[in-house]
């Protein structure tokens, strides 16, 4: 399997993930369970993933709910453990016991901005102190005079004043308090964020400020984003290279114009129809048919059989795994046997 | 005649720090067949507005001034109980969770039977033919076996079609969808949106579409009207008002959405937020973060004006003076 990103002059991946998994066992009772002998359930919420992001890039993630995408983001920055598999950061690897006492310098390079602006904050603390908590945390100030310099210097960096320290989180808009959420994200000088969906709680205009931000503070800091989105054009603008997920596993990576150029993978084709056209051009689109099967019982062979336009009976039983095609990376039968045309 | 027609409608709630105006002076109209998009940011009184119109304002709103007629006949301040009956018969209402419009303890079928045989003369049998016509038509598979089913075992975009058919019911003349995508999926989100077109296409049945997102507009509505902290910024229909908006609000809003055919590197934004309903500044709402505001938008509001487009309305003092003959 050669890699789409292997280039040496394009620099070295800062998080690289292999055959990332996390599954949920789910409970059922177990004297049902033993009456029908039945194994446990589980949930495959992510299943053998694979993908590297570049240092300094936008790594795209794009899917339905239910896909995957958010457990993604909570495996890597440690919130679950992965069922199987490796997460390098830096090429060490991340994830095994050996390197718990390590942990905490990681956490500080790597930090999570959440979607709903009005739940990750705590309404009882006052921004300064919310701002001020990895700091503290981590240990990265000498003096209480520090600590009041940077939480202003970083209330500065996101747009708002440093007499908003001072002020509690309902004193904010949404906008606003997505700012002091990726104020409080960037204040252990991260090198790696996690945005799962950052604006999607958020109206559009909003929803520009904050995606000019998280673009500017990249510029400015050199940061190394995991962006999580369901809104394809938002991930359009932010990306380098995007993702898109279907039932847990990734059907197609690529660098942004191409995927959004030349798609590949029927499911992201399906995706990129959906689309709402606002410069109005009335053209034709393929109808989107069927739902997102249930996870816990997903279709056998390739999870997108049922609703895919060019399957055959080998979709059907064999799962398809991603391969290379062209700059991109797909999981589909029907590419790798050149059945699109 | 316009089958609903919103004339002056005001509506405030008093509180105990004054009174709070929610929508202020706003008038529009709504003809047989058409869809209406309504669109703007959270707080700008789109939701507000369809309440008021189906009579389920909650109190302390109140209608202030102003009046709401459907088919040249009020229907603000009539009595509770002649509210209930046009709501169902005459005006459908789409909520956006399907989850808490359906009652979770009923079969759908009984949902639908019930509303069939309250706003009709139909028998239970013959209403429950109906429910089943009513389910196959938005596109449930299997409907005669699924509507014994209860709502929990729906999918939500399936749940969004079984709401659906319960404002179809009694065949009504317009039905008010507010937010009626936003918590499905993109691709349910596109079956939904064709389904409503169809809908409207094959009974002439009128919709008022209320939403934040552009996208759903631009695929359904004939015309927009564009709210702003409780006031019509921008009204037309939809080709001229997102391809030519008149309004800095529209156009600095229609900027600010990120669109896959361009390449920028920096979106263009409308500086601030909305104002709340206690801190709206005088004369235009919007010129605190308006480009192009001059003195006379800090100081007078403006109402809608001719832009020059006969079927376009701002409610901006670039377009004072400006005549539809031009």
């Amino acid at each position: 399997m050669t890699d789409p990103y292997q280039d040496p002059l394009t620099s070295s991946p800062l998080l690289e993930v292999r055959d990332l998994s996390k599954y949920f066992a789910l409970s059922s009772r177990w004297l049902s369970r033993i009456f029908t002998r039945q194994p446990r359930p589980v949930l495959k919420a992510i299943d053998g993933l694979s993908f590297q992001i570049l240092r300094g890039q936008t790594f795209g993630l794009v899917g339905e709910s239910g896909c995957g995408k958010s457990t993604v983001a909570r495996v890597i920055v440690g919130l679950y453990a992965p069922t199987r598999g490796e997460i390098l950061f830096e090429g060490q690897f991340v994830n095994q016991r050996n390197h718990r006492f390590s942990r905490a310098s990681l956490h500080s390079r790597m930090q999570m901005i959440f979607q709903d602006p009005y739940a990750s904050l705590d309404t009882r603390w006052r921004v300064r102190d919310i701002i001020a908590e990895p700091i503290r945390a981590f240990k990265l100030a000498q003096s209480r005079a520090a600590l009041r310099n940077r939480v202003a210097e970083l209330l500065l960096q996101v747009g708002l004043s440093p007499s908003d320290g001072g002020k509690y989180p309902h004193e904010f808009s949404g906008g606003q308090r997505q700012r002091i959420s990726i104020a409080r994200a960037i204040s252990s000088n991260p090198d790696f964020l996690v945005c799962d969906e950052p604006t999607s709680a958020l109206d559009v205009s909003v929803q520009a400020q904050i995606l000019n931000l998280i673009k500017e503070l990249q510029r400015r800091l050199g940061l190394t984003y995991l962006f999580i989105s369901h809104n394809l054009a938002v991930v359009h603008h932010i990306s380098d290279h995007v993702g898109v997920m279907y039932l847990g596993r990734l059907c197609e990576v690529a660098p942004k114009r191409i995927l959004f150029s030349q798609p590949q993978h029927p499911y992201t084709r399906m995706l990129l129809d959906t689309i709402p056209d606002l410069s109005l051009t009335g053209r034709k689109r393929q109808p989107v048919t069927g739902e997102v099967p249930n996870p816990i019982n997903p279709p056998s062979g390739c999870p997108f059989h049922p609703r895919c336009p060019v399957t055959n009976e080998r979709c059907q039983v064999e799962q398809p795994h991603p391969g290379a095609s062209g700059e991109s990376m797909v999981a589909c039968h029907a590419v790798e046997e050149n059945r699109l045309q | 005649m316009a089958l609903l027609e919103v004339d002056r409608l005001r509506i405030e709630f008093p509180t105990r720090r004054g009174v709070l105006v929610a929508v202020d002076d706003i008038s529009f109209s709504i003809d047989q067949g058409e869809v209406l998009g309504v669109v703007g940011e959270s707080g700008a009184g789109k939701s507000i507005t369809g309440a008021a119109i189906i009579g389920l304002l909650e109190p302390p709103g109140q209608i202030a001034h102003g009046t709401i007629r459907l088919q040249g006949q009020q229907i603000n301040g009539l009595p509770n109980e002649a509210m209930r009956r046009i709501r169902g018969a005459k005006i459908g209402v789409i909520f956006q969770d399907p989850l808490t419009s359906l009652n979770p303890l009923y079969t759908i079928g009984r949902q639908l039977v019930q509303t069939i045989t309250t706003h009709t003369d139909l028998t239970t049998s013959q209403a429950r033919d109906r429910a089943i016509d009513l389910l196959n038509e938005v596109g449930i598979p299997a409907a005669k076996r699924r509507i014994d089913s209860y709502p929990h075992e729906f999918s939500g975009g399936m749940r969004q079609r079984v709401v659906i058919a319960l404002a179809l019911c009694a065949k009504p003349g317009l039905i008010i969808a507010d937010e009626p995508t936003t918590a499905l999926d993109v691709s349910i989100q596109a079956q939904i949106i064709s389904l409503l077109r169809r809908l409207c296409q094959e009974h002439r049945t009128a919709i008022m579409l209320i939403t934040h997102d552009m996208g759903v507009i631009a695929e359904t509505a004939d015309r927009v009207a564009v709210m702003y902290a409780g006031r019509i910024a921008e009204i037309g229909p939809l080709r001229d008002v997102v391809k030519n908006p008149k309004h800095p609000y529209t156009v600095g809003l229609m900027d600010s959405i990120p669109v896959i055919e361009e390449e920028n590197d920096e979106l263009a934004h409308i500086k601030g937020a909305m104002p709340g309903l206690q801190e709206i500044p005088l004369g235009c709402s919007f010129n605190p973060r308006c480009p192009d505001a001059f003195d006379q938008c800090r100081r007078e509001r403006p109402d809608l004006m001719p832009t020059g487009n006969p079927n376009q309305v701002a409610a901006c003092w670039k377009y004072d003076g400006t005549t539809n003959n031009d």
